[in-house]
């Protein structure tokens, strides 16, 4: 944040009026309002360096998020495309008939790819937003509170974590019960204890499960018998071999990591989900400490469970370098385990807070064979140990004090 | 030994006593205010049902169930005394809350003051009174049911600790009227299950 200041603030009297780049005004004015309005610091004995406001701070994760929305759009393209190229037959809805009435045909090319992905993408953005602004804008009347702009990340947080082929109604109700009872019945942004985003996914993934969970659900056409479109994960959990003959840094793991593989439309790049932190991290609004934490936790874990070894169960087996590739884990861990509201406040506890997550996902993915993925329930479940961790390291900082300064 | 471990698992975390069977609500809502006081219950309860249910197993395999009266003799082997399990189950966890009351009145006055009511009511907390019963349904031996006793108690006693943390925190949101208090708590207990069913289907 620090580097982009200096950077505004110099070049900034090019954008003025007669400057050399007169020209472009709005875009530094734009600029300047998303990052750096209000810009007031105190000037006596108080402290504020850096007067960081709500909008800043959204704004700065949807940037971390919006090269993932565009790769999103592009590889559900890829996805649905390459499988009718392979000899799946495109599905029969008016996003088929669209496509083709403007005159594109099924084949796995950047252009197509994106359209195609598109059509299925942007009505569940759309759908997430008209739904959740509905409601926001909605309860903000009644409780006569101001519209913020909290929902602008849990809306573009939903459409990435849902499968392509999720009917809208059933999003439209996910969206409206993770807005609506998993945060304005608490009195909106900053005051929930769950994450928005994941109660909305959580509410569908146990109410609908058939149009968001199997192998059905994660490629938008249709295959042919015999062919699986099951997540990477899930066949893991199937075939021991699938994921461990292939090493680190081979093709598939490659492609794992960049996110050309089927899943949640923007779960799959763990490459994108890096920039993303590196941007959180930079700009101090993601904590590194929970991020840390969730390696941390996945790593010792996945190490035991490796050393442990199962004949039964394959997915004991998984090393490292997979689990933090497929599914879930790389989205979760950048996006969702640092929403700074239903995470742990103390330093402290926010490490701890992450290895809890980091325990919890691969746990369920290799012990609980009623799911093959683990990110969403394992951050809703430290999401309600947070407060205690919080309790637990506040009482011993009061604790050390007293022992340190005499009661 | 390893049949054990996974027993007490199971029932501290797949089958949690509060947030899978929905079980001892009552205290469970009005208990959940302060960490500290929940703490205090959480331990209370997970003494009387360590204690309670192998209790109820000894009296149940060796009094109660049919033929258990056989090691008096021949003539009592006919004897089915299991119409009083429930009477005979609610007595024991009676007597063993009464001597959890006394204790705590006698060396920690300020927790059971805190506690109030809901200290003897410990005794028709359902938890408890299910545990026992799960015990007699599951046909648990004496080792076992100790150790289902220990584990659901520890479940029950994380579940509460964590609500009452959360209800800690939740005194900065602006909850609706209409909810405030129990409605808020009840919503509140719905997600944390949510949470929880990242445990369902776990064999073990």
């Amino acid at each position: 944040m620090e580097f982009l200041k200096k950077l505004h603030e110099t070049h900034g009297k090019k954008f003025e009026k007669g400057g050399p780049l007169e020209k472009l005004y709005p875009l530094w004015e734009a600029h300047d309002t998303a990052f750096f309005t209000p810009g007031h610091v105190t000037k006596g004995s108080t402290h504020v360096r850096d007067a960081l406001d709500l909008k800043r701070m959204m704004i700065t994760v949807v940037v971390a998020l919006l090269p993932i929305v565009l790769f999103a759009m592009y590889n559900t393209g890829l996805q649905a495309n390459a499988a009718i190229e392979g000899g799946a037959t495109a599905l029969d809805n008016w996003q088929t008939a669209a496509f083709t009435a403007m005159g594109f045909e099924f084949i796995n090319a950047p252009l197509e790819n994106v359209l195609h992905g598109a059509l299925y993408f942007l009505p569940i953005f759309i759908t997430t937003f008209a739904v959740g602004g509905l409601i926001e804008v909605g309860t903000a009347i009644v409780r006569n509170h101001e519209v913020n702009e909290g929902f602008l990340v849990t809306g573009f947080l939903i459409p990435l974590t849902v499968p392509p082929t999720l009917p809208l109604w059933q999003l439209a109700l996910g969206t409206a019960f993770g807005i609506l009872v998993g945060k304005e019945v608490f009195g909106g942004t900053g005051m929930n204890v769950l994450n928005p985003a994941l109660t909305a996914r959580a509410f569908l993934f146990f109410a609908y499960p058939g149009q968001i969970s199997g192998d059905k659900v994660w490629l938008a056409a249709d295959l042919p018998d015999g062919q699986s479109g099951a997540t990477w994960l899930a066949q893991a959990a199937v075939d021991g071999n699938a994921l461990t003959q292939h090493a680190f840094g081979s093709d598939e793991w490659m492609n794992a990591f960049l996110g050309f593989i089927p899943g949640s439309m923007g779960e799959t790049s763990a490459l994108l989900c890096l920039v993303g932190a590196f941007i959180l991290i930079v700009t101090q609004i993601g904590s590194w400490r929970t991020m840390l934490g969730v390696v941390l936790g996945t790593f010792t874990l996945t190490f035991l469970l490796n050393a442990i070894g199962s004949d039964t169960n394959p997915m004991f087996a998984v090393p490292f370098h997979w689990h933090v590739v497929i599914g879930g884990w790389a989205f979760g861990c950048v996006f969702m385990a640092t929403d700074p509201v239903s995470s742990a406040f103390t330093d402290v506890g926010k490490l701890w807070y992450g290895f809890g997550i980091g325990v919890m996902v691969i746990l369920v993915r290799v012990i609980n064979p009623a799911y093959p993925e683990g990110m969403m329930l394992a951050i809703l479940f430290m999401n309600m140990f947070a407060p205690l961790i919080d309790h637990f390291i506040v009482q011993g900082n009061i604790k050390r004090r007293l022992a340190r300064h005499g009661a | 030994m390893e049949h054990l471990l996974s027993l007490a698992v199971k029932a501290a975390f797949v089958e949690n006593m509060a947030l899978a069977y929905f079980l001892g609500m009552c205290s469970f809502l009005a208990v959940s205010k302060k960490v500290d006081t929940a703490i205090g219950l959480g331990a209370a309860v997970i003494f009387v049902l360590t204690v309670t249910t192998p209790l109820n197993n000894l009296l149940y395999t060796y009094i109660l169930k049919e033929g258990a009266l056989s090691w008096m003799g021949e003539d009592f082997a006919q004897v089915d005394l299991s119409f009083l399990t429930f009477l005979t189950l609610i007595g024991t966890i009676a007597a063993s809350v009464q001597i959890v009351e006394m204790t705590l009145d006698k060396y920690a006055p300020a927790l059971y003051s805190a506690l109030g009511v809901f200290l003897p009511l410990i005794a028709v907390n359902c938890a408890i009174l299910g545990a026992s019963l799960f015990m007699v349904e599951r046909d648990y031996n004496l080792v076992e049911s100790t150790v289902f006793g220990v584990g659901s108690g520890i479940g029950w006693a994380m579940a509460i600790i964590a609500l009452a943390a959360i209800r800690e925190k939740m005194r900065y949101s602006n909850v609706p009227d209409g909810l405030r208090g129990l409605g808020i708590t009840f919503i509140v207990t719905g997600l944390m299950a949510i949470g929880f069913m990242a445990f369902a289907g776990i064999q073990l």
